[in-house]
């Protein structure tokens, strides 16, 4: 009996170091969650507001699986049409350090379920609400804002910039740490 | 026989391609002077400039000679005038009595500056405020080319689809038609034409799944006369019984539907964006229709009329008088709009009305416009997309190397999506006989990928990356002489060529280059005579005319732009080859060069 828990004592532990990413391979289909405000600048009479993030973000933003599937919906859904492959066009650059709705991943949900006044169309009701998170993690992805181990690690396409696992971060672009 | 001419028309092409762009420097004399626009379609100059292409055969030539060869250099800026847009300047100034008429960019504000005063204050001015979100779906920047004038109004295109009257003394809107749809992508850019009471208008849109269109509009009160379609049944794209094309490739019942797989021709493209020209005496309009989409030829097998291609119409009805298609099946986002200079000239001794095209596959095209015959076509630059056109089908002779499709990623085809020239219109001098031409010189890999079409996104489907082309010079500048079919001179330019151009009786040719230099040079030689660099890029359209004073002047508008100047004007990232379509990656450099802007600039004599 001692003998037999001695040896299921490593097996668990062993069982316990080996933390494995959630996929859900079905994420839910309904339309229309995610309706947390989300505020588009930092601008707040009398001081900011603690911001509120929403509980889907986490579970999306580091996740390999959501990512990669963001960058696949990328191309389904045109978003490729208008800001390419992240250099923009129609569209606005996505890989640089510019946002201009907030660059945090519940702005641009935000910004693809409501669309934005000069052009980005509302994809509310057009794309489920769990695929636009995917989108949007993926879109941080771009700019470098997303763990190098999650972020996706080829093109199966021309390559038209390096990878987005090395991409570096926008924002530190050029500037020595 | 018809293999011999093809096989010919291969090895001219081959040949254009070695030496095509390393021409330079003064040649001889052009062949035949007796080269002229039909006199109904280019009445005598009378110092004003009404429509962006100066008249209704599109010389852009003016018979001004107070500014010459000799004293050009001694230009200087008379006034300038902000137009509060930094977005791609595409628009020619109007010119008409004592004011001038610019429109900008959206939010396509209309000046009227009264040259009659010092300094040209502003007479007045009107904001049709678009919708912003029509900015979302204009391609290539959110361009205007100008506004019209006739009977006291003028008339002009916002990016959110209204065609608008303005009374031109007042600025008072007269009427306002709503035509465009941003809903499905729908967008307007290009300067309206007014040909007996009617403005006639187009949409843009080839790369959203837009079905292309020209409507002709009552200059009175704004209604739509009638609508032709670049696709679909014959009904709709307005082909009768008058209908002869030259061709038999372009013979036949609905080809509009048949050279499609089912549907495709709801959502492809075939858009009318550039320039219509008109013949009063055949009583014919000429103009182009754009590329088809998707870009990715693999989703619509067949010819895809009536895209990529040229119509002439009866300007009452709209009835197709014939069709030529300058790319059919079109494999490289070769759209079929750009400017067609009409000429009368000596054939194979014979006197032909002809329309001259420098098309956008590469190729200048002679036509005969009472028929849609195709005379000549010869490669005005690098060209390995297509093996030249044969004369007896009159097809273009597609180069399956590079033959693109999806999941392929297919290397150095020339010219690129953008063509050997785009938009920008040349100039044609009766004078010298030459043809001015801007243009690009660039060359792409494309790679077909999936793509689904979602009413108002875009719907492409090509992954893009253009890169310098032949010589490494991005632009070039050339004078073409018509009567030879070959060049007498090429100006090399490091960005592309992307401002129209205008030629004048004192043997002055202007252009503006993307870094800001406004030149003038010889039209006979091409000797840089005079430059100025301006504050921004320039993509627009010179123009000159005479001032109230009595004295001639030149006009510019700078503001860099465009699709070949979206990585300024849209700030975009030049780390992505496949930015603005491709473009970006061949002008990585040009935010180190210039920044956007939207200044007009006005010269004379001191």
């Amino acid at each position: 009996m001692r003998q037999a828990l001695a040896m299921l004592l490593p097996l668990t532990l062993v069982l316990v170091a080996c933390q494995r990413e959630e996929r859900d391979t079905r994420p839910q289909s309904a339309l229309g969650s995610g309706e947390q405000p989300t505020p588009v600048t930092a601008l707040e009479p009398g001081g900011q507001r603690p911001s509120a993030s929403d509980n889907k973000a986490a579970s999306f933003e580091a996740n390999a699986f959501h990512l990669s599937e963001g960058k696949r919906l990328f191309g389904w859904f045109n978003c490729s049409g208008c800001h390419a492959n992240g250099g923009g066009g129609m569209g606005p650059a996505l890989m640089d350090e510019k946002w201009l709705y907030g660059s945090s991943i519940e702005s641009i949900h935000a910004t693809i379920r409501d669309g934005r006044p000069n052009g980005m169309p509302s994809f509310r009701q057009k794309i489920p609400d769990d695929q636009i998170w995917e989108l949007a993690a993926f879109v941080r992805a771009l700019s470098g804002n997303a763990p190098s181990s999650a972020a996706p690690q080829r093109n199966d396409d021309m390559m038209v910039h390096p990878s987005e696992n090395r991409l570096p971060d926008a924002a530190t672009l050029g500037k020595s740490p | 026989m018809a293999i011999w001419n093809s096989f010919r028309t291969c090895i001219l092409s081959v040949m254009l391609l070695a030496c095509g762009p390393f021409l330079s420097g003064a040649s001889e004399p052009p062949s035949a002077a007796a080269i002229a626009p039909p006199a109904a379609a280019a009445p005598p100059d009378d110092g004003q400039w009404t429509m962006p292409a100066k008249n209704y055969a599109s010389t852009r030539f003016s018979d001004l000679t107070e500014i010459n060869e000799g004293n050009v250099k001694n230009l200087q800026v008379a006034f300038t005038f902000s137009t509060g847009v930094n977005k791609g300047q595409e628009a020619a100034p109007l010119v008409v009595g004592n004011i001038m008429y610019i429109v900008t960019p959206f939010p396509n504000i209309v000046y009227a500056l009264d040259l009659s005063r010092p300094g040209a204050p502003m007479k007045w001015k009107y904001e049709p405020n678009p919708e912003p979100a029509a900015q979302g779906v204009a391609c290539c920047d959110v361009v205007n080319r100008g506004a019209a004038f006739a009977d006291g109004r003028i008339f002009f295109n916002t990016l959110d689809g209204h065609t608008i009257a303005l009374d031109a003394n007042t600025g008072k809107p007269i009427w306002n038609t709503h035509i465009g749809n941003i809903n499905i992508g729908e967008t307007i850019t290009m300067a309206p034409l007014v040909v007996k009471g009617k403005v006639l208008v187009g949409n843009s849109g080839g790369e959203m799944g837009v079905r292309g269109w020209v409507k002709a509009l009552d200059a009175e009160d704004g209604h739509v006369v009638w609508t032709a379609y670049g696709t679909g049944p014959d009904k709709d794209v307005l082909i009768g019984p008058d209908f002869k094309p030259h061709y038999d490739m372009d013979k036949g019942k609905d080809l509009g539907v048949t050279t499609w797989p089912p549907e495709a021709w709801k959502i492809g493209g075939g858009n009318m964006w550039g320039w219509i020209s008109y013949d009063p005496d055949l009583n014919l309009i000429f103009h182009g229709t754009g590329n088809p989409g998707p870009w990715n030829p693999d989703l619509r097998p067949g010819d895809n009329k009536w895209t990529s291609g040229i119509f002439a119409r009866d300007p009452d009805t709209g009835a197709a008088k014939w069709f030529y298609q300058w790319s059919p099946h079109d494999l490289h986002d070769y759209d079929g709009i750009n400017e067609q200079i009409l000429l009368d000239m000596t054939w194979q001794g014979k006197p032909r009305k002809v329309l001259v095209r420098p098309e956008r596959n590469g190729y200048l095209y002679i036509l005969d416009r009472t028929t849609g015959e195709v005379l000549s076509a010869t490669a005005y630059g690098p060209v390995n997309s297509s093996k030249g056109v044969d004369l007896k089908t009159g097809r273009l002779i597609a180069n399956p190397d590079k033959r693109t499709g999806t999941g392929k990623v297919v290397r150095d085809i020339c010219p690129t999506a953008s063509g050997l020239k785009d938009w920008q219109p040349s100039a044609f001098s009766p004078k010298t006989g030459l043809l001015y031409i801007p243009h690009n010189n660039l060359c792409m890999d494309e790679e077909g990928v999936e793509v689904n079409y979602i009413a108002g996104t875009p719907y492409v489907g090509m992954n893009v990356r253009m890169i310098p082309g032949p010589g490494g010079n991005r632009g070039a500048f050339t004078a073409w002489d018509v009567a030879a079919a070959k060049p007498a001179w090429v100006l090399k330019e490091n960005f592309p060529v992307w401002s129209g151009t205008v030629v004048t009786a004192g043997d002055v040719v202007f252009y503006g280059t993307m870094e800001g230099w406004f030149k003038a040079v010889s039209a006979r030689t091409g000797d840089l005579l005079w430059q100025f660099k301006t504050s921004s890029g320039i993509i627009g359209q010179p123009i000159t005319y005479r001032g109230p004073d009595g004295h001639q002047y030149v006009a510019i508008l700078s503001g860099v732009g465009g699709w070949a100047g979206a990585i300024v004007s849209g700030d975009l990232d030049p780390r992505d080859a496949t930015a603005a379509l491709g473009f970006v990656n061949a002008m990585k450099d040009l935010k180190n060069a210039t920044t956007a802007g939207g200044t007009l600039y006005v010269f004379r004599l001191p």
